[in-house]
């Protein structure tokens, strides 16, 4: 009786009131939240599935009026991609692994930690006008390789991060019960370290990826773009996002539709990548 | 200060019948300090070859720090440092130069926590033997079992060797542990309060274990569980406030204290 009368005093129902409001805010702030999202899906889907073929897959981007496809921007994509995540991921992953494991403790650590955690928030334009700078503008001209290391400035500090933060997650008990077999400290973290945090790693680059595979303005000033068939990296080298950016902006129909169904490959990608970044950390939470 | 001046020890020596005991590790004027924290005090006592030595205490009176001092774990982290002399076969670990890999591989640890890697059963076992040993498969394969059996594993998990370690439950993983120290053959073998986790079937067996270990190895082991000390172990050191104040057989330990916070904290009056 007790419980039931002080369940009835206004303190516990001004409390109760409170609450039911807060869950309809936090609720309507998800479902606003959420709406966009599938807004933006659903326009894509509707917009870009249509034009989904085999001729996007096989033919190069078209002049205007003409049909085409996507080969040579989703080349160039995954092209500049690959390599960017090929020299980003092991910069990041031996930055990281110092930060986590050899200079835990030290100062050095802290200063890198700061300077990556303001390199990864970092406007993608200013990596792009940065390597501009520095490689097309020394080069002469505009360049795949510089596509590819602009992508990859951009992937290190995200590799960093979570090579760092999932090794730190790895717990010292382990550490010292490696260093108690008399394991030296190098194995202790190839062998017992990365494999504790494998998939967390592997989520970062995953992340890392996708994050790059739509990056426009850093391709804009390095790779710029080639209507062309090329794979030579030397070159002005086509890009996804780039083509995107060209194709919706023009006043050309066939070019507009293109551009839906280049968004929509990319997001797909996008979704696809995230999806599996996700099921590993999953994996790696129940191992 | 004379040649023939000696620090007189706190703690009386005289109970120990040191007949036909060899000592494996001896400990003198040992301090430690995390940063300007001075953990342990002035602490002397010996490891005897083949026998259980059990430290107990209360909370933070630097049992565990003591076993961290014999195979130097504390290097692993900036600001802890230890001073005196801590001889093992009449060779002073805490000297600079030491390999402590070797070192290491010769003192094995047990923690609190089981601590299996994560790879499979056999490479938790295996991994430790090839760091050392360049064997061929089936010599391996033996010394995995072995390594196994002696850790009263074998049985429990011989059909699924290619299962992950930390899929077994927290008695199996410790004693995979167990198993993956005895694997690499040392000397001597920490046991940081090893039963802790575990449920007193577990701890039964562990207990089990470490009475037929003690035939081969030297044995620390350091224990929150009085009765767990009176059954395991051949010596019991008391440590209170990062000071040891008696040592001695255990059974006389346990039965005729000569300290007065011994006897308080043998009969849980304090603790």
């Amino acid at each position: 009786m007790v419980m039931i009368s002080g369940a009835r005093s206004p303190l516990y129902t001004k409390r109760r009131r409170r609450n039911v409001a807060m869950m309809g805010f936090s609720f309507g702030a998800t479902a606003f939240g959420l709406s966009w999202l599938v807004l933006i899906l659903g326009v894509l889907l509707w917009k870009g599935f249509s034009g989904l073929s085999i001729a996007v897959f096989t033919q190069m981007t078209p002049p205007p009026g003409s049909a085409g496809g996507l080969l040579n921007p989703i080349m160039g994509s995954l092209i500049m991609t690959g390599i960017a995540v090929a020299i980003g991921t092991p910069l990041g992953i031996l930055a990281g692994t110092y930060m986590a494991e050899y200079g835990r403790y030290d100062k050095l650590s802290s200063v890198v930690r700061f300077i990556n955690d303001i390199l990864l928030s970092a406007p993608s334009i200013v990596v792009g006008l940065f390597i501009y700078e520095i490689m097309v503008a020394t080069m002469g001209h505009f360049s795949g390789w510089a596509g590819a290391v602009a992508l990859a400035v951009i992937v290190v500090p995200v590799v960093v991060r979570t090579t760092e933060d999932m090794l730190t997650l790895v717990p010292d008990t382990l550490r010292e019960a490696a260093a108690s077999i008399g394991l030296p400290r190098s194995l202790m973290i190839r062998r017992v370290a990365y494999r504790a945090a494998r998939a967390g790693m592997i989520t970062g680059v995953l992340l890392a990826v996708a994050r790059i595979s739509g990056e426009t303005a850093p391709l804009l000033f390095t790779a710029l773009n080639n209507q062309f068939w090329s794979l030579n990296l030397n070159a002005p080298v086509s890009s996804l996002p780039v083509v995107i950016f060209q194709f919706a902006l023009s006043p050309y129909k066939d070019w507009q539709n293109l551009a839906w169904t280049g968004a929509l490959i990319i997001t797909l990608a996008v979704l696809t990548l995230s999806i599996a970044a996700r099921f590993l950390g999953s994996q790696s939470k129940s191992s | 200060m004379s040649v023939a001046s000696f620090t007189v020890p706190t703690v009386t020596h005289a109970q120990v019948s040191a007949e036909g005991l060899a000592e494996k590790i001896t400990i003198e004027n040992l301090d430690f300090f995390y940063g300007d924290h001075r953990a342990l005090k002035d602490i002397n006592v010996s490891l005897y070859l083949g026998k259980v030595t059990a430290f107990i205490g209360p909370s933070g009176c630097g049992k565990s720090t003591l076993l961290r001092v014999l195979n130097r774990m504390y290097d692993l982290y900036p600001h802890q440092r230890a001073t005196g002399m801590v001889r093992l076969d009449n060779q002073n670990i805490l000297e600079p130069g030491q390999d402590l890999n070797l070192l290491r591989a010769k003192v094995g640890m047990v923690f609190q926590k089981p601590t299996p890697f994560p790879m499979t059963i056999y490479e938790n076992i295996a991994f430790g033997i090839r760091l050392y040993e360049k064997l061929p498969k089936s010599e391996l394969d033996g010394r995995v079992q072995s390594a196994l059996e002696r850790a009263a594993l074998w049985n429990e998990v011989k059909d699924k060797l290619g299962a992950n370690g930390q899929s077994l439950s927290g008695g199996q993983q410790q004693r995979l542990c167990i198993a993956r120290t005895v694997s690499v053959r040392p000397e001597v073998i920490l046991f940081d309060e090893p039963c802790s986790a575990l449920d007193p079937i577990s701890t039964a067996k562990i207990e089990e274990l470490i009475d037929e270990l003690k035939d081969d190895y030297t044995i620390a082991i350091v224990t929150h569980n009085m009765q767990q000390a009176a059954r395991v172990s051949d010596f019991t050191a008391f440590m209170y406030l990062g000071e040891l104040v008696e040592y001695g057989e255990t059974t006389r330990m346990f039965t005729t204290p000569n300290d007065r916070r011994t006897q308080d904290y043998i009969t849980g009056r304090f603790g």
